[in-house]
């Protein structure tokens, strides 16, 4: 087999697994939007208050130090905990759950029955907010996070592959961990909406507010579920890129790499942001590696725009979407 | 049920009504400066069926959405299994057993027929989210009676041949009846039917007569529709209410309403001078 060849399957498979990443934060958008309609512009800030919520709560850091040092003259820093991870991630999702009720409290109940742009504006401004609430609360420094995922190379899959092609791959193990988390809370996210009351509710809601009512629905309840469950989604993402690569304000923009995901999957498809996430990996990796020495490198930056734009011409309700019906 | 009211009687057709089971009290509602009921009282017994008629722009539809809580009434109380509703949310006062079809239909457009009626079986579906999760057998069991339920109402509404079909592909007629079936399902106290016949063709218009006489007839389902078609509801209903102009201008038999002169002219449109 061709060197080159085997380059290419090791470019292949570490995509894959950047993949699974974009997908997960491409999951929360699905989750909102297949609720209530709602491209939430935050999601990707979401992943980043998660995280470092997480980190704070972890290092027993107290919330607003700065600001409560500032206007009493004191110095506290950190109430003297370490936190073992697993309370941590509990702690910070019943934060997040937290977070869901007050932003329909404050935010989208409010605005029920707004043309779809107003809503989208409000999650934009809500991004904002919380990055700013977010600096505010545990502090705008890069932050580590360890929650005991292991890291480095796959030594097993480098000498398995090593005995094969006379060339040991190099895996990330995070990555491999990564992947099997993002394939337990598809499975058990698609089992929700399928098959218990509570997402076929959400679905019914996703459908008609009207009809939703009238069959005894409280749109309350399930939109912050909903938000609930995008910011536990947003926990999981945070956790993920936290550990990669530390937890800091670049993880915001990865939600912009899930647009061209979405686009890709369709923004109402569970399977689709997963299949959707996995094209993109695997194509801007496979890319880079075989133009982007021609064309000076860099292509990852874009390649995954130009793709979406082009399934924007061909197929505009993506891979998965459900296609628009429309009587005349 | 509390018998605060007179006991029932028994229509021609040999079919037993009950004691009153909605009361509408001197309901009065304004949008703004306008207003849209004046002043209206009404009862609604067990078992009946009981139309709202009148022309367009009477205020039926209103009626209709202050029974089912989506207007809240600035004066005028709502009794319901004899005692006084306080006010309520759309999503409780369905929870209270009482189901609802629209003039302009809202059904799950994305979702199959089946699932679309599956979904008026929700405040059926005890089993928490958690039970469900670990102990799936009694949520299977649960699924399975609700399946049934459902079941036989699409049987019964005659619709199995598109119980797969997205309802967004369906005709105007079929959703009509799509969204009957998800209201039947709910097996409400009372089903409250906004204009079940409008915009329909002759067959169709007897297809849910048919439809809505069986129901009454097989489940005891007490029924109150709305209809701006008098020939339709005269024969449908035990009882009808006559609004204009957000008033009730009669009340009774088909007979007796028919033979009422303020009824006739609000037809009509006899000049009053």
């Amino acid at each position: 087999m061709s060197e080159q060849l085997v380059y290419a399957m090791e470019v292949f498979l570490n995509g894959l697994m950047a993949g699974v990443l974009y997908a997960l934060v491409a999951l929360g958008f699905v989750l909102i939007y297949k609720a209530s309609g709602i491209f939430n512009y935050a999601q990707g800030v979401m992943a980043l208050f998660a995280a470092a919520t997480l980190v704070g709560i972890m290092k027993g850091q107290v919330p607003f130090s700065h600001l409560i040092n500032a206007v009493f003259d004191t110095d506290i820093h950190h109430f003297g905990w370490h936190l073992p991870a697993l309370a941590g991630i509990l702690l910070a999702a019943a934060f997040m759950v937290l977070l869901a009720w007050m932003v329909q409290k404050f935010v989208f109940r409010h605005l029920v029955g707004q043309e779809p742009i107003i809503l989208f504006m409000a999650t934009i401004g809500l991004a904002y907010f919380l990055e700013g609430f977010s600096d505010l609360m545990w502090g705008s420094e890069i932050k580590k996070l360890d929650v005991g995922l292991p890291q480095g190379m796959n030594t097993w899959i480098d000498e398995a592959t090593f005995k094969i092609f006379d060339y040991g791959f190099f895996i990330d193990n995070l990555d491999i961990v990564a992947t099997i988390i993002a394939a337990i809370l598809v499975f058990a996210l698609v089992l929700f909406s399928q098959y218990t009351k509570e997402g076929r509710a959400m679905r019914a809601v996703a459908d008609d507010h009207q009809a939703a009512l009238s069959v005894g629905i409280n749109l309350n309840f399930v939109w912050v579920m909903v938000w609930s469950l995008a910011g536990f989604v947003a926990l999981v993402a945070g956790i993920m890129w936290g550990t990669k690569s530390g937890v800091q304000f670049s993880l915001s923009l990865i939600a912009l790499k899930a647009l061209p995901v979405l686009m890709l999957g369709g923004f109402t498809s569970i399977p689709g942001a997963i299949v959707g996430g996995l094209i993109i990996g695997v194509g801007e990796k496979l890319f880079e590696f075989a133009i982007g020495p021609m064309v000076g490198g860099a292509t990852e930056n874009w390649f995954a725009y130009v793709l979406a734009l082009i399934f924007l011409v061909f197929r505009p309700q993506g891979l998965f979407g459900e296609k628009i019906i429309e009587r005349v | 049920m509390n018998d605060m009211s007179s006991e029932g009687y028994v229509t021609e057709d040999g079919r037993k009504i009950g004691g009153t089971l909605m009361e509408m009290k001197n309901i009065t509602l304004r949008f703004g400066g306008v207003k849209a009921i004046t002043d209206i009282s009404f009862d609604i017994r067990e078992g009946e069926i009981r139309a709202i008629i009148g022309p367009n722009g009477a205020g039926k539809s209103s009626m209709l959405n202050v029974i089912s809580g989506f207007y809240v009434p600035q004066e005028g109380e709502v009794w319901y299994k004899g005692a006084r509703r306080p006010q309520m949310r759309p999503y409780e006062v369905a929870q209270q057993g009482i189901a609802r079809t629209f003039q302009n239909i809202a059904l799950f457009e994305g979702m199959t027929v089946l699932d679309n009626v599956m979904t008026g079986r929700l405040n059926h579906m005890k089993t928490g989210l958690l039970s469900q999760a670990i102990w799936k057998g009694k949520a299977e069991a649960e699924e399975v009676a609700n399946r049934e339920k459902v079941e036989k109402v699409i049987d019964f509404l005659e619709i199995q041949a598109i119980r797969k079909t997205p309802v967004g592909r369906l005709p105007y007629g079929l959703k009509k009846r799509v969204e009957l079936a998800r209201a039947l399902a709910a097996e409400p106290s009372i089903l409250l039917l906004d204009e079940p016949m409008a915009g329909m063709n002759v067959e169709e218009k007897e297809d849910m007569s048919r439809f809505i006489l069986d129901v009454n007839d097989e489940f005891g389902t007490t029924i109150c529709l709305i209809e701006h078609d008098m020939g339709v509801v005269m024969d449908l209903s035990d009882r009808v209410v006559v609004m204009d102009y957000g008033k009730k201008i009669g009340d009774g038999t088909p007979d007796e309403v028919r033979s009422n002169q303020a009824v006739i002219d609000a037809y009509l449109g006899v000049s009053h001078d």
